[in-house]
């Protein structure tokens, strides 16, 4: 599967425009320009403390960003931008720690947000639930409790919860990053099967297999800032900044 | 020393010391139900709402665990009459015990609260919703969990203070006992029968609170 799916087209979902955020005088973040167009895939990658988790978590506004402009879906967000729940029930997230309610079921997990925010009534809730949990392979643990399940199995869960409100972006921090390696496969492939489908992605991950076979564009950040952005082919083989090279050569097996 | 018991005037009497135990029962059962409602609002605010309410609870909690109850108690039944609220002793009784395992317990549920993973309430909130749907769906089930065995300590220490109330006649076990002793003057063994009973009493209580732990809080396997 290669990135030829129509990606650059059509207006962009998420823009941002010289987005920048600082925790006290750390600068998290320093103008970021970025558009994400429907369908599309990206994958940004850099070092720890590069910027990419809060650059995503901004997209949803666990973090407010300080300056600039994030817009999504024509709507401007910010701290105290109207209906910010309205507008994060259409983004999808999934955390590297996975985040499932410790308290609630399988299925509970999954029903929670369609029943309370979207007012879906249960047996229409349930029956959602129990469609994205046959997709991400684990309709059997319907009943049980997350804390029951491996940690792939839970990051699976947490990606079917996350699609039971049907959104149209799907935001992935490190999705694979606490997995014991042989459950990094299982998750992978859940999330190339979401890129099939046509799902706009945004994934921090380091995983750089998922990246060349699935994404549209690799984004490189470093300081704070974006360093590179290209198609994954070109970003591989040729990648322009001295920075990038540095990563790559510390990433990859062979250099 | 020689001492002569007699028992017989408590086994005459027996009917006057079981309504009181049936009282003390009601009215700590009630100031534990209420008191828990008001230590989760106060909780809340003190956890989630704007800076004047959080000050409001934070005054209320230190206001009422650096005096003492018996205080508290007057100021309810003798003091706010003259503010024009007007309250039965038993009424007194228990707004006075819900107002002070309120503020205990608030302690207690917030820092449950504060245990809460932060990525919990962020998941809730990356799904849409709103942060007071994310503190009744998300949060609170598992932080009750987490400090239920304190509230349960709370609640017996609640129900064994309930004997200061006896102090403005209220109806309790206590003071059905003053009342018997000084009917009869068989005070000590009026008391020795009184402490076997709150004895009973407390291990009543806390056989209840495990039972309801375990049909409340379902195993959830390991986290």
């Amino acid at each position: 599967m290669s990135a030829t799916t129509g990606a650059a087209g059509g207006e962009p979902i998420i823009t941002l425009e010289g987005v920048s955020k600082r925790f006290g005088s750390f600068q998290a973040l320093r103008n970021i320009n970025l558009e994400v167009h429907r369908g599309e895939r990206i994958v940004i990658c850099g070092p720890s403390g590069s910027g990419k988790s809060t650059l995503i978590r901004c997209i949803n506004q666990l973090e407010h960003h300080q300056q600039g402009r994030i817009v999504f879906d024509g709507r401007e967000i910010g701290p105290h931008a109207h209906g910010l729940d309205q507008i994060r029930r259409e983004i999808g997230m999934v955390f590297q720690s996975f985040n499932l309610f410790p308290h609630l079921t399988v299925l509970q997990n999954c029903t929670l947000a369609p029943m309370k925010v979207r007012s879906t009534a249960r047996a229409e809730a349930e029956a959602l639930a129990r469609r994205y949990l046959e997709r991400v392979r684990i309709p059997e643990q319907a009943n049980k409790y997350p804390g029951q399940l491996s940690g792939g199995q839970q990051q699976r869960v947490a990606i079917a919860r996350a699609l039971c409100m049907n959104p149209k972006v799907m935001l992935f921090d490190e999705p694979t990053s606490a997995l014991d390696p042989e459950m990094v496969k299982e998750v992978l492939e859940t999330m190339i099967g979401l890129a099939e489908d046509g799902m706009t992605m945004l994934c921090v991950t380091h995983e750089m297999g998922f990246a060349r076979s699935v994404a549209h564009r690799v984004i490189f950040m470093d300081a704070g800032e974006i360093v590179e952005q290209a198609p994954p082919e070109t970003f591989f083989a040729h990648p322009k900044s001295e920075r990038t090279r540095t990563f790559l050569g510390q990433i990859l097996p062979h250099g | 020393m020689n001492y002569t018991f007699h028992f017989g005037v408590v086994w005459d009497d027996w009917h006057a010391l079981a309504w009181g135990t049936w009282l003390t029962i009601q009215l700590s059962a009630s100031a534990m139900v209420l008191g828990l409602l008001v230590a989760i609002a106060g909780a809340l605010g003190k956890t989630m709402g704007p800076k004047p309410v959080r000050w409001l609870v934070d005054a209320y909690v230190e206001a009422i665990r650096n005096t003492p109850f018996l205080v508290q108690l007057f100021l309810i039944f003798f003091g706010l009459p003259a503010a024009g609220l007007r309250m039965s002793a038993n009424e007194a009784a228990l707004f006075a015990m819900v107002v002070n395992v309120g503020a205990y317990a608030t302690e207690i549920v917030r820092a449950g609260i504060e245990n809460i993973h932060r990525g919990q309430v962020e998941a809730g909130l990356a799904l849409g919703l709103r942060p007071l749907q994310v503190f009744r769906y998300v949060i609170l089930f598992p932080a009750l969990q987490t400090i239920y065995p304190a509230l349960c300590s709370q609640f017996i220490l609640l129900m064994l203070s309930s004997s200061v109330v006896s102090t403005i006649s209220a109806q309790e076990l206590t003071a059905a006992a003053n009342d018997l002793q000084s009917r009869t003057f068989r005070s000590f063994e009026i008391y020795i029968v009184v402490t076997a009973i709150y004895l009973a009493l407390s291990l009543a209580f806390s056989g209840t609170f495990a039972a309801i732990r375990r049909a409340v809080f379902v195993e959830t396997g390991k986290r």
